[in-house]
């Protein structure tokens, strides 16, 4: 079953074309992670997909989803667990209780419980992130993406993050990441797609697209390789 | 004249001073929030009449618009004013050159908040009515406090302006009562009057602000 499907999606901001023809899909319990360098169109892509922006042509169905963005975005003026719970009761018009629960339970997975009554404010980085992706998660979501996670976060905070998502995997949770962790996104992913100037230029297993004969591709991998 | 019984002779000009005060804030507070969404209304014909009303209320004096809303229906519609108008006509007037301050801090403390809130919101499902009142006005209410507070400082003073329609606040009390006195007192004791009214609205104030220290 498909979560998310793209078909000839094209976006351009003013005369430069950000994405040019992008058509992929993504099944049930894929983890895809998108590679390529800045300006490629790869948090364009996922923008579109989650609505945030809105593209010139071509369609786009997805199932329920949530977003973590880079930079967190969380309601500085609510505590952290009415960060968790505030959308599915406003919004999902779900049971208080059962959400409360929920919220707790993901904390818990998140190693946040005794920061439940904390704001934002007070949070390290990594800590913010977690609290991030179980607010997503607490919608329920089908597809989970991730806006470059780790960006906004030094390699420790990252490192938690990664764990979680990587535990995320183990869960068979539909995740779409756009990241610049290479070996990460080898480990963690079961697809990788490359992306450069607005095209998808390779779409595979981790396995095919590391050992790519694409010039291109290896030149970008190379240069991880090399900065690694 | 002893101090005590001037204070009596203003007591009814206070209340009426503070009622002015209290009427001003109850419509020009929403009001403001109204006017700033006009100010950034993707209309362009909205935001030009809006943006003209700001400008001639923050450009002429408050006095001016006090008597040209008190005498206006009379010079210009030929219509009789009845005495009860006198204190509407205050209270239109503070509240139309108010709300155009409030407006212009409302405006700056929306314009300041991050882009990413609004994204957030909306992934999670916040309708925009939602995203305004739960997300980003508790945040902004926050900011713009402190510019908040500045008004209604210069409000409480401004209030004496309404002397200028021969309205019966406290000012224009003492006033008369130091020319029929000669006597300088009964305009201490106004001045006083202003500046515990201030005293005590600054505090309250800075006690909102502490009850929003709780984050950042």
């Amino acid at each position: 079953m498909n979560m998310l499907e793209m078909k000839h999606v094209k976006k351009a901001f003013g005369e430069t074309g950000v994405l040019k023809d992008i058509s992929f899909s993504v099944k049930e319990g894929d983890v895809v992670s998108i590679i390529g360098p800045s300006g490629s169109g790869k948090s364009t892509l996922l923008r579109c997909a989650t609505g945030l922006e809105t593209m010139d042509e071509g369609e786009i169905q997805c199932e329920e989803f949530g977003l973590v963005f880079q930079n967190f975005n969380l309601f500085p003026h609510f505590s952290v667990l009415k960060n968790i719970v505030d959308a599915p009761i406003r919004n999902q018009k779900r049971p208080k209780e059962e959400v409360y629960q929920e919220a707790r339970e993901l904390l818990e997975k998140m190693g946040l419980s005794d920061k439940e009554t904390a704001y934002p404010c007070e949070l390290s980085g990594g800590q913010k992130q977690r609290v991030s992706i179980a607010r997503a998660l607490a919608m329920n979501p089908k597809i989970l993406f991730f806006d470059e996670p780790t960006s906004a976060l030094d390699p420790e905070l990252t490192l938690e993050i990664l764990k979680v998502i990587r535990e995320l995997a183990e869960e068979k949770m539909t995740m779409v990441i756009v990241t610049h962790e290479m070996s990460f996104a080898r480990d963690v992913s079961n697809r990788i797609i490359f992306m450069e100037n607005g095209y998808i230029v390779e779409d595979g297993t981790p396995e095919e697209v590391f050992t790519s004969e694409n010039a291109r591709t290896r030149e970008f991998l190379g240069k991880y390789h090399h900065s690694s | 004249m002893d101090f005590i019984t001037i204070l009596q002779q203003l007591m009814g000009g206070m209340l009426t001073t503070i009622w002015i005060f209290i009427l001003t804030l109850v419509f020009s507070l929403p009001l403001g929030l109204l006017i700033a969404f006009g100010r950034m209304s993707k209309y362009v014909i909205l935001r030009t009449l809006v943006k003209v009303y700001i400008s001639i209320m923050r450009g002429t004096p408050l006095m001016l618009q006090l008597i040209v809303v008190y005498f206006g229906p009379y010079y210009i519609f030929g219509m009789t004013i009845s005495s009860n108008y006198r204190g509407i006509a205050v209270i239109i007037a503070f509240a139309l050159n108010y709300a155009a301050y409030f407006a212009e801090i409302y405006r700056s403390g929306i314009e300041s908040m991050p882009k990413g809130q609004y994204e957030a919101a909306k992934v999670l499902g916040y309708s925009k009515v939602q995203t305004f009142f739960v997300i980003l006005f508790p945040q902004v209410l926050k900011r713009i406090l402190p510019s908040i507070t500045n008004e209604v400082i210069t409000l409480v003073k401004d209030t004496s302006l309404a002397f200028s329609i021969a309205y019966a606040e406290m000012f224009t009390q003492a006033k008369a009562l130091a020319a029929t006195a000669h006597n300088v007192v009964p305009l201490l004791a106004a001045g006083l009057f202003y500046y515990i009214f201030n005293g005590v609205v600054a505090f309250l104030m800075e006690r909102a602000e502490k009850s929003m220290k709780y984050y950042e």
